[in-house]
């Protein structure tokens, strides 16, 4: 067999990809499924949720199980719309931490020359093992012995040091010459006007990438709310969400869906607008 | 008052000093909590390698279920979604820009679902009477006569546990070997080609792989912390801890029922212990293997 031009990334339909197609769209379907199970089990009216034999696809699309689900407050009395504000707060808050406390320190560890620099990043690296859920209860105790339980910040300050987001930042920073670097310090500029005139704009697809990842994964936490607050006003979506599961009698199962589907279009949304920047981004994500 | 801030620690303290607090801390206390009994109310009491050597001898429930359960779960979710999501990125690869993105998408969604709002939604598929949605295809279709208890029923609670965490497992490595594939020079390839390549598996497997080697590694590490941290897969879809006979349970259950449930915090962080060490090993292995590999090559 010869080499028949390029066909890694083609520019056109040629029909030997007939056969990657086939693949592609019979596993797209199998991982669309449960997602498209979501959207129509939310619109389904109660006669439809129980309806015998189970349809998959609603017939009569109906925002019942959205009334519902906005309507419903916890136990204690916390609306809905409470838990909202709280996770959009939070999830704003520690996006725009994860993006400045990250790409400062990547740009530390990729241009700066200091003692330790080196092993800071293989501290990093290994770091990328890192299974947060094993130090649940170590965690409750420094939060506890900080004063931060019930303190709004305690969604955040244990969950943005990513070391993901460090390694995806630097290495991207890493492409970027010394050069341009080395003029701009001729005219005088300080590490830090170098760090925010030059470099902050330059690394865009990096920090839109760091803040998708830190966005899904505040916005998806459910631990914090369950172990760092005593106090339900504080407490985020995914929380109360997660707590609502077969409480809320004939609908439940409706609502349920309607919360779940709340919880993933957001994060669907996000992915869909960011995602050539991420793919650009993830091009520097090897490790060496 | 940006014109003097030059040193690093302007740029270092606040991400390291969170790290510092929120990471290597934990870990230390961890350790520390591992060679304790400590049920929160009394002081933590040093009983030395007790709850390791408890661990190892004494419950059976972990060396009989838990271990054996978190071995066959990550043994087949972690290669297989590794495996996985290098081949549907190269497949991606294969084709124009625009349906390459929309298939990207919906292959990367539904690692974007948090676990326990799609709880509601496995439980209503996989329901154990006739108006589960799986029984009643089934059933349809005549290949079960009666409606099965998926999801309490010990034989197969960890298949679909399996089937469940690879069908979310499209993550960020999934996307760093896309973006792998595709960065690489189509001018190498031409050349192998003149040099007596033959066929495309050869393609792959002398020119793709080691051009992507980085981000193969990358996606290694990400594949072997994801498969541990859905360990709580198992609680949520058979709504119990333990599970229904132990069958899937796995060690971050097993943490937890010690910790939040039993409040021995002591046996729970040994536990935890190895829990990291594990999947410290495991990515080691796991890198090990993948650059060995590329030394024959």
């Amino acid at each position: 067999m010869t080499f028949m031009g390029n066909r890694i990334n083609p520019k056109k339909f040629h029909k030997s990809q007939i056969k990657f197609y086939i693949i592609l769209v019979l596993v797209a379907v199998f991982m669309l499924l449960p997602i498209l199970f979501i959207f129509a089990h939310a619109f389904k009216p109660v006669n439809e949720l129980y309806a015998w034999p189970p349809r998959f696809f609603v017939r009569r699309p109906s925002l019942e199980n959205f009334r519902m689900l906005f309507r419903i407050t916890s136990e204690t009395g916390i609306p809905f719309s409470r838990y909202l504000f709280n996770s959009i707060l939070v999830s704003f808050l520690g996006v725009v931490l994860t993006v400045f406390i990250t790409s400062l320190a990547a740009y530390g560890l990729s241009k700066l020359k200091f003692r330790g620099r080196l092993l800071l990043f293989e501290i990093n690296t290994l770091a990328l093992m890192f299974v947060p859920v094993a130090v649940g209860i170590p965690r409750y105790f420094i939060i506890a012995r900080l004063g931060l339980i019930d303190n709004i910040f305690a969604h955040i300050l244990p969950v943005i040091t990513m070391p993901v987001a460090l390694f995806l930042v630097k290495q991207f920073i890493d492409q970027i010459p010394n050069e341009l670097l080395e003029s701009a310090k001729i005219d005088g500029a300080s590490e830090m006007q170098i760090y925010l005139k030059i470099i902050l704009p330059l690394i865009r697809p990096a920090i839109a990438t760091v803040g998708m990842l830190a966005f899904q994964m505040i916005w998806n936490d459910v631990a914090t709310s369950g172990t760092f607050f005593d106090d339900e006003s504080l407490r985020t979506l995914s929380f109360f969400l997660a707590n609502l599961v077969g409480q809320q009698g004939p609908q439940g199962q409706g609502v349920a869906a309607a919360g779940a589907l709340l919880m993933f279009v957001p994060n669907l949304v996000l992915f869909i607008i960011l995602q050539s920047k991420v793919i650009n981004t993830m091009a520097h994500s090897g490790i060496k | 008052m940006t014109r003097k801030m030059n040193h690093p620690a302007w740029f270092l303290t606040p991400y390291w000093l969170l790290f510092f607090i929120f990471v290597v801390i934990p870990v230390i206390i961890a350790i520390f909590l591992s060679f304790t009994y400590f049920n929160t109310i009394q002081r933590p009491e040093y009983i030395g390698m007790k709850n390791y050597v408890e661990l190892v001898t004494m419950d059976t429930v972990f060396m009989q279920h838990v271990l054996p359960n978190t071995i066959k779960f990550s043994l087949i979710v972690g290669p297989v979604g590794y495996l996985l999501s290098f081949f549907l990125a190269w497949i991606l690869a294969q084709i124009p820009h625009r349906p390459r993105t929309i298939l990207a998408v919906i292959l990367y969604s539904p690692s974007m679902t948090i676990g326990v709002a799609m709880q509601v939604m496995w439980t209503v598929i996989f329901s154990g009477d006739v108006n589960g949605y799986l029984n009643s295809l089934l059933m349809n279709l005549n290949i079960i006569q009666q409606p099965i208890q998926f999801l309490q029923s010990p034989q197969y609670l960890m298949t679909i546990m399996i089937i469940v965490s690879l069908w979310s497992s499209m993550g960020v490595g999934f996307l760093a070997m896309l973006a792998g594939v595709l960065n690489i020079d189509p001018v190498l390839y031409e050349a192998a080609y003149v040099d007596g390549l033959q066929n495309r598996a050869q393609e792959i497997w002398y020119i793709t792989i080691p051009q992507m080697k980085p981000q193969m590694l990358f996606g290694a590490v990400m594949a072997v912390v994801n498969t541990f941290q859905a360990g709580a897969i198992g609680v949520q879809l058979s709504g119990s801890n333990p599970t229904p006979q132990y069958a899937g349970q796995l060690i971050l259950n097993h943490i937890e029922d010690f910790g939040f449930i039993r409040y021995m915090m002591g046996y729970a962080s040994a536990v935890s212990v190895i829990l990291l060490l594990l999947v410290y090993a495991i990515s080691k292995v796991t890198q090990k293997l993948l650059r060995d590999r590329e030394a024959e090559a």
